[in-house]
């Protein structure tokens, strides 16, 4: 699953022998269950520092399972998942937070009893280096005409938005986004792939989860492929042709 | 003219008077159950109880160390609500994923806390006087506004819209309001829900000890005065749903009034009207009237 | 914790017909009560099978159905003072005064059940016990119960003429036959095919749904049972101690039998009597330090929720491994917020 070559990463440090490196994901065959069922077989996995990865996989394959496993959401688990030198995979979702991995859902999780204000003051400043309000609305400038609307009165391309912005202020580096792009329009989706090139730019790490392809190999420095719970591929994204029949291959794109 | 439908003005605005008090304390008491409801899942039956040891611990204030009504008002929730933060952390988050055990674990504190009192004080109730500054009233023409009636009215629907706006319009009521519509997200963000929960008890522990210390002077002080009531705050729920704090204070004090007006036009009805409502309202708008409601 | 509230030996017989084991339960239940006056007193074993039957009653609906209602005390003083106020003031025997007891019982379960049953969790608790209170109420004022004196004294008649009851013995072995009939008739409620859809209903309520089962009206049914069956406890009651008075109605006796339920064991089959037993047991022992009684039961409330979930016959030779909720149960109960 690793490539055998010395990784290094993007800001030239060389890795130690596990491929992680300190501020870095690393994900070692992991077993996940949601109460009986067993959805997650020997998942392994690494994200460098200031990388973007993207699964992929079709319905069900067990992405969002793999992002809630990151985050601490999923309980019963086996196998390591380490943060840095952290090992997380015994701790709660505020100490992951705490840690310095957000989180951007699915469903993305807007608050109907919060104001668009409200929503994106929610999550704590969790250590320096984190955008200022200011910033924000400079990269959100329509979210600042809507900061008195309840969560849910924003349009689902704002809210996304909104969902990504809030946890731009707690200072965490590395972020998950679940499905960024889902039944947004093109104008929107280019927006979000804007911001999260300026992300990256910035030194972010970010760890996707994209069922629009396209989207994925506009950003994506890597891909892994899941196939019911088991990680069946990893390859990156340099040639973009060679990267796109691999796609095809696994889902038949 | 000096009477409405065969009653004298001065009693229905005395029992008017009475059911906007009995309102407001219905409106007290569902605000903080459905606080507590709507972030820890429980049905706080001891809330009843909790009202109680509020006007209890004002009178042994004043008994004991000769402490006043106004330092009671301060001390008996921080008292009684410090008790509640302990409850909540030790054993009421332990139960909380299920909500029929949340209500069977604060029965039972409420039975304890009955039967103790009882057991050392004694079933007779214990009288508590008005405080010297609100002795006394005021004559209206057509009613007799006694002076600590009308600050109790003061009191706690001020204490409501405190509340209310705690909850709405500050940051730590955004936290609240988020926990409460989803606290597994919250918990992503690095927010303390468990932290948040236990400090929500304690403060609606704490509201409903500061209605016990209003009450006081007005009910003797007897180990069940809050278990009758918590019944008929449990229909006020029903009516009003907790999915709405504005919906609980409206239901509260309109349930109050309604209970007073059947109190001066029909006595015998009185103490079971509010139930009357409670089935009227299932029959016709099961889900309440203020909806926003899981069930 | 979970298997508090889950049918426990029940949950596993889902087949139609009495399982194995049924006659043995039932001989060895009719063995220990015929023997049981020559170790206790007679007057007591009364008292705990007239509760024990109130609790088989009870269980069906929160053991059997997994509604917890908080309202039963209804039932079981209305009962104990329809019986009371027929052989006292019109001197009616009990083989009638019994069954118009369990009548009143039942009609007052359909129209407390109707609304109950409009909402779901915590709010059916509330609506039983608010229906509940509203009775009492209603029980305080109105003439033929007495008030605060209840209805007293009354010769105890014999039951059709024949089986004399204004003895301790005799009293003990026909309230022991009414026991045995009442749990016989919980068993076959249970093991019926009625009994079939309410637990497919409480395992999975939206899939009973959508399978075209008017699942309001199964469990209306299933609380009119439970109501009458608190009411045969409540008529027997009365009838046997000639007293109905307003604690029968008052909502500790409501708590009461939910004690007696949750520390026998919820869904169990013996779990009544011995909840009832321990109950009453307790509260004689008990009863010169009057608060106490009270703060005991809270004590236990809290107890056993924690710690001793599945109650005493549950705790001891249970069969049924992993006493979970149904995943789908367990949706429809908790909010979306929890893990």
């Amino acid at each position: 699953m690793f490539e055998k070559t010395i990784k290094r990463s993007p800001a030239g440090v060389a890795l130690d022998t596990t491929g992680a490196h300190p501020a870095g994901l690393a994900i070692r065959e992991l077993d996940g269950w949601y109460d009986d069922s067993h959805v997650l077989h020997a998942v392994s996995l690494s994200v460098l520092p200031g990388e973007v990865v993207t699964l992929v996989g079709r319905n069900g394959a067990g992405k969002t399972t793999t992002l809630r496993a990151i985050i601490g959401l999923l309980r019963k688990k086996r196998g390591s998942i380490r943060f840095g030198s952290a090992d997380i995979g015994d701790l709660g979702p505020r100490d992951i937070a705490r840690l310095g991995i957000a989180y951007v859902p699915e469903e993305r999780g807007i608050y109907a009893r919060l104001n668009v204000l409200e929503n994106l003051r929610l999550p704590p400043v969790l250590r320096q280096g984190g955008m200022t309000e200011a910033q924000i609305f400079a990269l959100f400038p329509n979210l600042q005409e809507r900061l008195s609307s309840m969560g849910t009165q924003l349009s689902g391309g704002e809210q996304q938005m909104l969902a990504i912005a809030r946890v731009l202020r707690t200072g965490s580096r590395f972020i998950l986004l679940d499905e960024p792009t889902e039944g947004l329009a093109p104008v929107i989706v280019q927006k979000i792939r804007d911001t999260l090139m300026h992300l990256r730019s910035l030194g972010y790490t970010l760890l996707l989860v994209e069922q629009n392809l396209q989207f994925a190999a506009s950003i994506t420095d890597r891909y892994c492929v899941l196939e019911t719970g088991r990680v069946v591929d990893t390859f990156d994204n340099l040639n973009a042709h060679h990267a796109h029949a691999q796609l095809r291959r696994y889902l038949s794109v | 003219m000096s009477e409405l439908f065969g009653v004298p003005m001065t009693a229905l605005a005395g029992q008017l008077m009475l059911g906007i008090i009995n309102g407001a304390f219905y409106a007290i008491l569902s605000l903080g159950l459905a606080v507590v409801f709507g972030l820890l899942n429980v049905i706080n039956f001891a809330h009843g109880a909790q009202y109680m040891l509020g006007a209890l611990v004002a009178w042994a204030l004043l008994n004991s160390w000769g402490i006043s009504y106004w330092w009671s008002l301060l001390l008996a929730p921080m008292a009684v609500g410090a008790i509640g933060l302990v409850l909540e952390k030790f054993l009421i988050a332990r139960v909380a994923y299920d909500h029929r055990y949340g209500m069977l674990v604060t029965y039972g504190l409420a039975l304890i806390a009955q039967g103790l009192v009882r057991d050392h004080f004694g079933a007779a109730g214990l009288p508590y006087s008005v405080p010297e500054a609100l002795r006394g009233g005021v004559d209206l023409g057509f009613v007799f506004a006694p002076y600590y009636r009308v600050w109790v009215v003061a009191a706690s629907l001020t204490l409501c819209v405190l509340t209310y706006l705690c909850i709405e319009k500050t940051p730590l009521g955004a936290n609240l309001r988020a926990a409460t519509e989803n606290g597994a997200l919250a918990e992503c963000f690095g927010i303390n829900v468990k932290l948040l929960s236990t400090l929500t008890y304690g403060a609606a522990v704490a509201l409903a000890a500061f209605a016990g210390v209003l009450a006081a002077p007005m009910y003797s002080v007897n180990p069940v005065m809050g278990a009758d009531l918590i019944i008929v705050v449990f229909a006020v729920v029903v009516i009003g749903g907790m999915g709405s704090l504005s919906g609980a204070v409206v239901a509260g004090l309109g349930l109050g009034i309604a209970e007073g007006l059947t109190k001066t036009f029909y006595p015998p009805a009185s103490n079971i009207v509010i139930f009357i409502i409670m089935a009227v309202v299932l029959t016709l708008r099961p889900a309440g009237l203020f909806g926003r409601d899981k069930g | 914790m979970n298997s508090l509230l889950r049918g426990n030996a029940m949950a596993s017989k889902l087949r139609g017909a009495a399982p194995s084991g049924t006659w043995q339960l039932f001989a060895g239940l009719t063995f220990l009560l015929l023997i049981s006056p020559w170790f206790l007193y007679p007057l007591f074993l009364t008292k705990v099978l007239c509760f024990a039957l109130f609790a088989t009653a009870f269980n069906l609906l929160i053991g059997f159905g997994g509604l917890m209602s908080f309202g039963h005390a209804a039932f079981f003083g209305i009962a104990s003072y329809i019986a009371a106020y027929c052989a006292r003031t019109w001197g009616v025997p009990p083989e009638l005064a019994i069954p118009l007891a369990v009548a009143g019982a039942a009609v007052l379960g359909v129209l407390i059940g109707a609304l109950a049953i409009r909402r779901q969790g915590v709010y059916f608790s509330m609506i039983t016990l608010a229906l509940a209170q509203m009775v009492y109420f209603l029980c305080v004022q109105l003439p033929f119960t007495g008030g605060e004196d209840g209805i007293q004294g009354g010769v105890r008649l014999p039951f059709l003429g024949l089986f004399e009851l204004n003895n301790d013995w005799g009293s003990y072995y026909f309230c022991a036959v009414v026991f045995l009939a009442g749990t016989w008739f919980a068993h076959r409620v249970v093991h019926s095919p009625f009994g079939q859809v309410i637990q497919a209903i409480r395992d999975n309520e939206p899939r009973a749904i959508s399978l075209g089962y008017n699942v309001y009206r199964y469990k209306l049914t299933l609380f009119a049972l439970s109501a009458g069956l608190s009411g045969l406890a409540g008529g027997l009651k009365a009838t046997l101690f000639q007293v109905a008075s307003l604690p029968d109605v008052h909502w500790s006796m409501s708590g009461e039998v939910l004690l007696i339920s949750l520390i026998g064991g919820v869904g169990t089959q013996l779990g009544p009597l011995v909840g009832a037993f321990v109950v009453i047991a307790i509260e004689h022992y008990l009863a010169p330090f009057g608060s106490w009684v009270t703060i005991t039961q809270g004590v236990a409330f809290i107890a056993v929720v924690v710690l001793f979930p599945k109650g005493i016959v549950g705790s001891w030779g249970s069969r049924v491994p992993g006493l979970f909720r149904s995943r789908a149960q367990a949706a429809v109960h908790s909010p979306p917020k929890q893990d």
